[in-house]
């Protein structure tokens, strides 16, 4: 069945596999890590491997594809030695992205998105890599790159043209910094490792039930659902196992944050999710790192087994009899909708991450449709200071119906961009003045699916009174044209919907192209008009938050900066987007003409 | 005495496990659909059978039935969203009703006339999806599917097969089979399949009988999709039950 001649599925490929199936126990729910594993041996997936797989996980063969080809990062054709990623959120290509990956396209002799002829390297954009405050940033074989500048660009095509192995290339290529700008309750902790479980697992699961929802914490990963009444849900659900999972599929561009404290406050993280372990009931959690991240998984992989070590995590946690709760670690592999709880939990079990119908919620039919606790990575470290703090203490901070702080990522025009940890409640305008912003034109809160604010509401708070944020903070200057803006995040959107339902998978496709007809100077009356039906359409019928919010962007900056549109307007109703003149770039490329008679003049 | 909910003034009476759309439809009230199936788990993603449930909209597919819910589905509102959606699905895909086979006999396309969808509306995607015609007695156009999954979960649910699934994320989702060659001839797929009968639209065919029905005696020829989904209809409460579009109307 398997090729001997194919030169990628030698024996050692062979003996490769075999050892790659058993380790993850021939689990058909392991699809996806096993896949990402094969991804990151071969370059791509190869049919040998696709049908060595099907047979070993007694899965149909077309479940391969169908998984695979959900994920941006996964390949069923082979790419590149190198493959080449840029970022492109809008952060990114404001510090020159776009000039980037067009001066590497020229050095190595290729387009985007295709593969050069000699199977060198591939180069394309991605979606944002959470890498906002030391952008422009990439992603070569899975690895993250910041702060590129032509000169670094020119070096790597030197390294990629010598075949240079990603081991050889300068350390201090892949540095990632923390840039903590400010720090508070959260980052300022000094809680040795346990203490936090230490104390909770004298008061008992229901004590700590009880304190969570006392002191008012909300999840940090944007929808604010108050954390204690999430867990006691959980805790009360019938099931035969418990789960508890953290999100750490940090896709929102301009979101950073997690990243933060993934790196240094992992012991944290971990110490709350084993205190909802203790909670709910839970003898087996997760952490679903995103793939951009996939430079952190060894040093948490580390962090764990030290926690086991010290008894931390494992059988009997700090002598406890029956308090067992251990940690798997499962990569994400380029898909902004696994951000999405429920569609989380459908890639966690190694399928496409497709939102699920709610009800039922995951709290009573998640993981393997069992009880399921998922909470953000800032959650679970706000619920560990929460315990430790006792509910009071933890409710003076922050306000009314927000308690505690906020760990916001800052990035776009200002002068230190970074992480900034504020109580809740502060303004707009202090964080820009903290952050060295001048000429703010506009603030994108949130996110592309959060909230746009214009300069008349800087006094605006960060809160789920008022702005409820999952912590993106993304500045404008009065340089910026808030169009292209809401441009890229519309692109954005198309390239992330799911496909599941209809209005987001069609809709956010025409709203891209109906933006980009504007853009291209084609767009008329008739097409805002079109926009705005569209945003109802898709706010209405969309199956999850990714489709009913999808028209956020273009909403907000049509309320804020309408001339921004009007002003790429043609003065007439209607233009029709076949553009005639583009149809014959083909024809002028193949016979090698741009001359004034090779085009058609516009008739306005 | 069972529990009943509003449905645009009406009191419709339910059983518990009853979905909004079934317990309509089981008393003789339409709302527009094409993904549902009454055999098949409902999943919710034509977005057709939109409904507004106490002023929130939802799919009334997958919306369990509750007593006392104030639901709205005929009123201009939704009625102009679904025509929008029907748009979207002709400007997704490639169809040219006038040479398919399946005209007449096709949902997307009945429900287009029952909803009034008088244009495109959209500027055409036009994407490149080639045919496939390996099997022998078998036509895949997949030119024309509207990622229904119907023939998904009748392959896998009912047939055991897992013939056809879907690849592909966003606007890229496409229909596959389940081969190493990709193509259907090497899959194990029956006429007598269940897969074989479900696609509301012209992708899965029977070769050589294409055309047999002569204009006006065709499925949807007769009665609009709103009568004819009634009279298909389970009428007696509870799921299940079969389903007269299914069986083949040459």
């Amino acid at each position: 069945m398997l090729p001997d001649n194919d030169p990628r599925f030698d024996a050692p490929a062979r003996k490769w596999m075999d050892e790659l199936i058993s380790r993850h126990g021939g689990d058909a729910s392991r699809l996806l890590q096993i896949l990402i594993e094969v991804q990151e041996h071969f370059g791509h997936i190869p049919p040998a491997v696709a049908i060595r797989l099907s047979g070993a996980l007694d899965i149909p063969y077309a479940r391969i594809e169908n998984v695979a080809s959900f994920y941006s990062f996964l390949h069923l054709n082979p790419q590149g030695e190198y493959r080449v990623l840029f970022s492109d959120n809008i952060t990114d290509r404001m510090l020159g992205s776009e000039t980037l990956m067009e001066q590497m396209c020229q050095l190595l002799w290729l387009q985007p998105g295709k593969v050069s002829e000699d199977g060198l390297v591939s180069i394309g954009p991605t979606s944002c890599t959470g890498m906002c405050d030391q952008g422009p940033a990439m992603l070569v074989n899975g690895r993250a790159i910041t702060r590129l500048t032509h000169q670094r660009v020119q070096e790597i095509a030197q390294l990629i043209r010598n075949r240079t192995p990603l081991s050889d290339w300068p350390a201090d290529f892949f540095k990632v910094d923390d840039d903590v700008r400010r720090s508070g309750l959260l980052l300022d902790n000094k809680l040795a490792y346990g203490e936090v479980l230490h104390a909770a697992l004298a008061a008992g699961g229901q004590n700590i039930v009880d304190v969570i929802k006392a002191s008012g914490l909300r999840g940090r990963g944007g929808a604010g659902f108050p954390t204690g009444q999430k867990w006691e849900a959980c805790r009360n659900a019938e099931g035969n196992r418990h789960f508890v999972v953290c999100n750490a599929d940090e896709g929102e561009p301009g979101t950073f944050k997690d990243r933060v404290l993934l790196t240094r406050q992992a012991d944290l993280v971990f110490e709350g999710m084993t205190l909802c372990a203790l909670a709910v009931g839970a003898r087996k959690g997760f952490l679903y790192l995103r793939g951009e991240y996939r430079y952190l998984l060894e040093p948490l992989r580390a962090v764990l087994q030290r926690r086991r070590d010290s008894n931390l995590l494992g059988e009997s946690i700090l002598g406890k009899p029956g308090f067992d709760f251990d940690i798997d670690i499962h990569l994400g592999a380029g898909a902004y909708i696994c951000g999405e709880e429920s569609a989380l939990i459908e890639s966690l079990e190694g399928k496409r991450g497709v939102p699920r119908n709610r009800p039922p919620f995951p709290v009573t039919h998640g993981y393997m449709m069992q009880p399921t606790a998922v909470d953000n990575v800032e959650t679970f470290c706000q619920a560990a200071l929460a315990m430790h703090m006792g509910a009071d203490k933890y409710r003076a901070i922050g306000t009314e119906k927000s308690s505690g702080s906020k760990l916001i990522s800052v990035s776009g025009d200002c002068a230190y961009p970074g992480i900034y940890e504020y109580p809740f409640g502060v303004t707009v305008r202090e964080i820009l003045q903290d952050c060295g912003a001048v000429n703010t034109r506009a603030v994108q809160i949130s996110g592309p699916s959060g909230i746009c604010v214009g300069e008349n509401e800087f006094n605006r708070k960060l809160g789920f009174e008022d702005l409820p944020t999952a912590g993106a903070f993304m500045v404008f200057d009065d340089s910026r044209d808030m169009f292209e803006v809401a441009r890229n995040f519309v692109h954005f959107f198309a390239h992330e919907s799911c496909g599941f339902c209809t209005p987001c998978r069609v809709g956010t496709s025409i709203l891209k192209q109906t933006l980009d007809k504007i853009a291209d100077g084609h767009g008329t009356q008739y097409d805002l008009a079109e926009v705005e039906n569209l945003d109802r359409v898709l706010q209405t019928s969309s199956h999850c938050g990714l489709g009913r919010t999808a028209c956020n962007p273009v909403l907000h900056t049509l309320k804020h900066f309408r001339p921004a549109y009007e002003n790429k307007l043609k003065s007439l109703m209607f233009s029709p987007a076949f553009d005639l003149d583009g149809s014959l770039a083909r024809a002028r490329q193949m016979t090698g003409r741009d001359d004034a008679g090779a085009h058609l003049k516009e008739n306005e | 005495m069972s529990d009943t909910f509003q449905l645009d003034g009406a009191a419709v009476p339910f059983e518990p496990g009853q979905t909004v759309m079934q317990a309509a439809l089981a008393a003789g009230h339409y709302i527009p659909h094409l993904c549902y199936h009454p055999e098949f788990k409902p999943h919710g993603s034509c977005k057709l059978c939109t409904i507004k449930v106490n002023g929130r909209t939802t799919a009334s597919c997958t919306m369990p039935a509750e007593a006392g819910l104030s639901v709205e589905s005929d009123i201009e509102e939704l009625n102009a969203l679904r025509r929008t959606l029907v748009q979207m699905l002709f400007a997704e895909g490639n169809h040219f009703c006038p040479s398919c086979e399946k005209s007449g006999n096709c949902v997307l396309q009945a429900l287009g006339y029952d909803l009034e969808v008088h244009a495109t509306g959209f500027r055409h995607l036009y994407p490149d999806r080639p045919i496939d015609a390996s099997h022998p007695d078998i036509l895949l156009d997949f030119n024309r599917c509207v990622l229904c999954e119907l023939c998904v979960r009748a392959s896998s649910e009912v047939d055991g097969k897992n013939v056809f699934a879907l690849a592909g994320r966003g606007i890229t989702k496409h229909l596959i089979v389940n081969s190493e060659s990709g193509l259907l001839k090497d899959t194990d797929i029956a006429l007598t399949d269940k897969a074989m009968e479900v696609c509301p639209v012209g992708v899965i065919l029977k070769k050589r009988v294409g055309f047999s029905q002569p204009i006006g005696e065709r499925r949807y020829d007769q009665r609009p999709i709103s009568a004819q989904a009634l009279d298909d209809a389970p009428r007696q409460t509870g799921t299940g039950g079969s389903c007269a579009a299914c069986e083949d109307p040459s």
